[in-house]
């Protein structure tokens, strides 16, 4: 937190009072369209948006036809699947590379490293084109496989837990030797547990970034029982033009999940987010 | 060489090799390889007669490159990058700025003005596409004229912009997170320097806090910048392209639904191997040019 | 590094910038800081803030300068009350522990700054930071960024911008902390030709007692957030106004004996390591568990029953052994008697 001097904040009276309504205010306007989509999400009935911003009878009804309608029952069980499966996959592969580039001497390593790295300036785009191709050879079109396999690895996430791991002291790596602790020992041991605030960091950035994927399903999935929450809300999208009660609920139901996760780990997000932004 | 250092420069590779495999196998075919492969990709098309594929050659690249709907939607994507970029920026640092001071209850909006970050690109983009309707949305009750008839998203001059909004508003909570990290890590006593030698707020806004979170600014930038050009969600679910390409991304132009990339994967190939290129050009642009205002601290 | 002397140029006008505190208290919330504090700071004096870490001492000196607002009291500066006016209006200026240095300016721009701040235009800035720059010796330096300047350097551009608004007063926050041990000497002797040179009143603050000893005309020993004793150095140190102070000042620490050790009575009588004598005729025995050879001199240290004491002698004396009992004695005018309930001094 900033400034607690007296001098600094010397913010009383009315001034004080300005500040509170212009955040309030903005806080407002932030909220506005989260606001009118829960409020959309619980009208009974057809009743279109424009009607009164204060909820009059409040129902369930949307929410749950939105749910079946749109399978978003299957939908999010599709999601937590591939988000599981690419979170844990990418924290493994990002562990083991970045020990490897931090404790292994071997030959050409920065050079490898340089490489890995590189892969970050190539944008998914130019990537999706052949990778698509890819899929439908190896017959991975609409399937789990394919919804996650490209992904199951990422130069960020070495990226981040390399920079952790070489904040540990080389003296700790010899200490652990001397203790007789081998290479996957002092991973497990020592490495991993000294990491945990990235790792978690890295966790929950992975797995958010992968829920929210929307361009690489779109092109990977044709069959709706393969719809991620986010293709599946496209569906509803091109479908509940006549029902936008359906498609406001739906909206709600897909970004539940998030924001739940998002106030539970909130520190630990401001940490990833902010990993390669702030110097030193 | 002695036999014992060539024994312990490649005593751990085996080790390196094993750890580094699965990322290396990751990486390697499906990052590199569609990389290099979509290069060679985009020397075909499919010919009038729907016969795929046809190699041309390199010609295809310069072609595609001079088309006109490319550099429509090169115009269009700089644009939309140019409109979400530095309102983004000053947005996100102003909201931060005012929720840096300590006052009571300030955790509760600085939540709120994060919230953002949590909304997908779905998510986000239709919650906008209800507040733009001209049937059903608000905003076209509130404002009136053109947010009515044809409505923001279908009337070619402001479906930009209207996009632009949606997009601004969703990148918000990144962009508040980013710089409020960055402001706290401003050493407090600079500012009661400032203070004591008589700069005023915005003074010392201009002296200690910019300058101070310049590195944190360049972060935001790039990645927004990145964003804009990679957008595709938003336009999928708000415009579809339109009206009249209006809103056709570079992007949009090479994914979306019934343009002429849809079906030619070489064409498709050559628009985002084009993409590669701009995106590259553009992050030494913005290293090089911003790098020299950045301060990174002692 | 001597400080270059360019001629008069640094010479004051004659503002009379003594500083008064009357009734001052400041609480942060359920914690008292500093309580009830009065002290005059003649104009000119040179007056060191001495205390250990929380004693209140930085407090004081921040509100001094109007950075924190008292929550009781009055500040005076010359014959201005000052509780509500800005700093820059107060004419002080503020050497900060970590120099606060901007770290994207360049060495004129941080000392220019202040200048800059109040409209003064760039020629006239750029005079000006010269002659401060160039009477700390940084003269060459103007061009570089302080991420390339040593410790000791940033300490002198830090002095500079504050010298640079020629300011009534000037406040100190523990300056040379983050200097290395010879780097703090060379600088003690600069501050203190400085302030002859500029003829303003500095306020120093510090828990170094021998920074407070060398360069002070007065301290001001402070301990949770009371004034415990203001003298010179000498007063100080000669006759502390309570235990506290008298192991505080000195080094090593004044020994205190427990009543009836040394002398009859009930008080305690604190001796200071040069006035003890090894005399085998001495009421206070001692177990000798420590000799410390220091070259010009010999500390020993040993257990009177089970206080630690420490005496000082002549370098070539004869030693005595660990392990060996020594008799100790001080002669009568160089006791210093404390009560042993309310610490404080007795004057027999």
């Amino acid at each position: 937190m900033a400034t607690e001097t007296d001098a600094l904040s010397r913010i009383r009276g009315w001034r004080k009072a300005g500040r509170y309504a212009l955040l309030v205010t903005l806080a407002v306007i932030v909220l506005f369209p989260i606001y009118v989509m829960v409020v959309g999400s619980l009208k009974p009935g057809n009743k279109v948006l424009n009607d009164r911003l204060l909820p009059t009878n409040i129902t369930f009804d949307a929410i749950r036809h939105a749910w079946q309608h749109g399978h978003l029952g299957r939908a999010m069980v599709n999601s937590a699947i591939v988000s599981a499966v690419i979170t844990v996959a990418q924290l493994v592969t990002s562990i083991l590379a970045a020990y490897a580039f931090v404790f292994l001497k071997f030959p050409g390593r920065s050079i490898l490293f340089a490489v890995f790295l590189a892969t970050l300036l190539v944008p998914l785009e130019a990537t999706l084109t052949v990778n698509r191709r890819t899929m439908q050879s190896f017959g991975w079109l609409n399937s789990y496989k394919g919804l996650t396999v490209p992904f199951l690895a990422t130069a960020f996430g070495i990226f981040m837990v390399r920079q952790v791991f070489l904040t540990i002291p080389k003296e700790m790596r010899e200490a652990a030797s001397m203790d007789g602790l081998g290479h996957i020992g002092f991973l497990r041991e020592v490495a991993v547990p000294l990491s945990r605030p990235t790792l978690g960091a890295l966790t929950l950035f992975a797995f958010l970034t992968s829920w929210n994927q929307y361009l690489w399903p779109v092109l990977v999935t044709t069959e709706s029982r393969y719809n991620t929450v986010q293709t599946g809300l496209r569906a509803l999208r091109f479908a509940a033009l006549s029902e936008p009660n359906l498609l406001i609920a739906g909206t709600v139901i897909v970004a539940l999940p998030i924001f739940v996760v998002l106030i539970a780990f909130q520190r630990q997000l401001v940490r990833g987010l902010t990993a390669g932004a702030v110097k030193g | 060489m002695t036999k014992r250092s060539a024994r312990s420069r490649w005593r751990d590779s085996g080790l390196a090799l094993l750890m580094l495999a699965p990322s290396g196998v990751i990486l390697g075919m499906f990052v590199i390889y569609p990389l290099v492969k979509a290069v060679f990709l985009g020397r075909q098309r499919c010919s009038p007669t729907g016969k795929c594929p046809v190699t041309g050659g390199w010609q295809q690249y310069v072609d595609a490159f001079r088309s006109h709907e490319f550099q429509d939607a090169l115009i269009v994507t700089i644009k939309y990058a140019l409109i979400t970029v530095p309102i983004g920026l000053v947005l996100g640092v102003g909201l931060a700025v005012l929720a840096d001071k300590y006052l009571r209850g300030i955790g509760i909006f600085r939540t709120i003005f994060s919230s953002t970050v949590a909304t997908s690109v779905a998510v986000a983009s239709v919650m906008w596409f209800f507040l733009f309707n001209p049937n059903l949305g608000l905003l076209a009750d509130w404002i009136g004229g053109v947010a009515k008839t044809p409505g923001l998203l279908q009337s070619p001059g402001t479906a930009l912009w209207a996009v632009s909004a949606s997009t601004i508003w969703a990148n918000l909570g990144f962009t508040f997170i980013v710089v409020t990290a960055g402001l706290q890590s401003v050493p407090k006593d600079l500012y009661e320097s400032a203070y004591v030698d008589g700069a005023n707020g915005f003074t010392r806004f201009t002296n200690v806090t910019l300058p101070m979170i310049s590195p944190v600014l360049l972060f935001a930038t790039v990645v927004l910048t990145a964003r804009a050009f990679e957008s595709f969600g938003e336009i999928d679910l708000l415009t579809l392209g339109g009206p009249k390409a209006k809103t056709t991304t570079l992007t949009y132009l090479a994914f979306g639904k019934g343009l002429p990339t849809a079906a030619d994967d070489g064409l498709r190939a050559t628009v985002t191997v084009l993409l590669f290129f701009v995106l590259l050009i553009l992050a030494l642009l913005q290293f090089r040019g911003l790098e020299k205002r950045v301060h990174y601290g002692n | 590094m001597r400080f270059a002397d360019p001629a008069c140029a640094m010479a004051y006008p004659a503002d009379v910038a003594q500083v008064r505190l009357a009734n001052i208290s400041k609480k942060f919330g359920g914690v008292t800081a500093v309580d009830d504090i009065e002290l005059e700071i003649g104009d000119r004096e040179f007056m060191v803030l001495l205390g250990p870490s929380g004693c209140g001492k930085s407090t004081l000196l921040r509100i001094i300068a109007g950075l924190e607002d008292p929550t009781e009291g009055t500040v005076t500066i010359g014959d201005r009350v000052v509780n509500d006016i800005l700093p820059k209006d107060r004419d002080v200026a503020m050497v900060f522990q970590s120099y606060a240095l901007y770290p994207h300016k360049t060495v004129q721009a941080n000392i220019e700054f202040p200048l800059k701040v109040r409209g003064v235009d760039k020629p006239e800035r750029a005079a000006a930071a010269k002659v401060a720059a160039d009477s700390l010796g940084l003269g060459e330096y103007m061009n570089r960024k302080p991420g390339a300047l040593s410790g000791g350097q940033r300490q002198r551009v830090a002095l500079a911008r504050a010298i640079v608004r020629k300011p009534a007063v000037f406040c100190m926050d523990e300056p040379l902390s983050n200097l290395d041990a010879k780097l703090r000497g060379e600088t003690r002797a600069e501050l203190i030709a400085l302030h002859q040179r500029l003829e303003s009143t500095f306020i120093y603050v510090t828990h170094d007692q021998v920074e407070a000893m060398t360069m002070g005309s007065r301290i001001a020993v402070m301990s949770r957030g009371h004034i415990e004793q203001v003298g010179t150095p000498q007063e100080v140190y000669d006759k502390p106004e309570s235990v506290f102070i008298a192991q505080f000042v000195g080094t090593p620490p004044m020994n205190i004996l427990p009543p009836g050790s040394i002398e009859p009575g009930e008080h305690l009588v604190g001796v200071r390591p040069e006035h003890l004598r090894v005399n085998e005729d001495g009421p206070i025995s001692m177990t000798v568990t420590l000799v410390e050879q220091l070259g010009h001199e010999v500390l020993v240290t040993g257990l009177v029953g089970e206080n630690r004491v420490v005496v000082r002698e002549a370098a070539h004396a004869e030693q005595p052994a660990i392990g060996s009992t020594a008799n100790l004695d001080a002669e009568v005018t160089t006791r210093h008697r404390f009560s042993a309930l309310t610490q404080r001094r007795i004057d027999v």
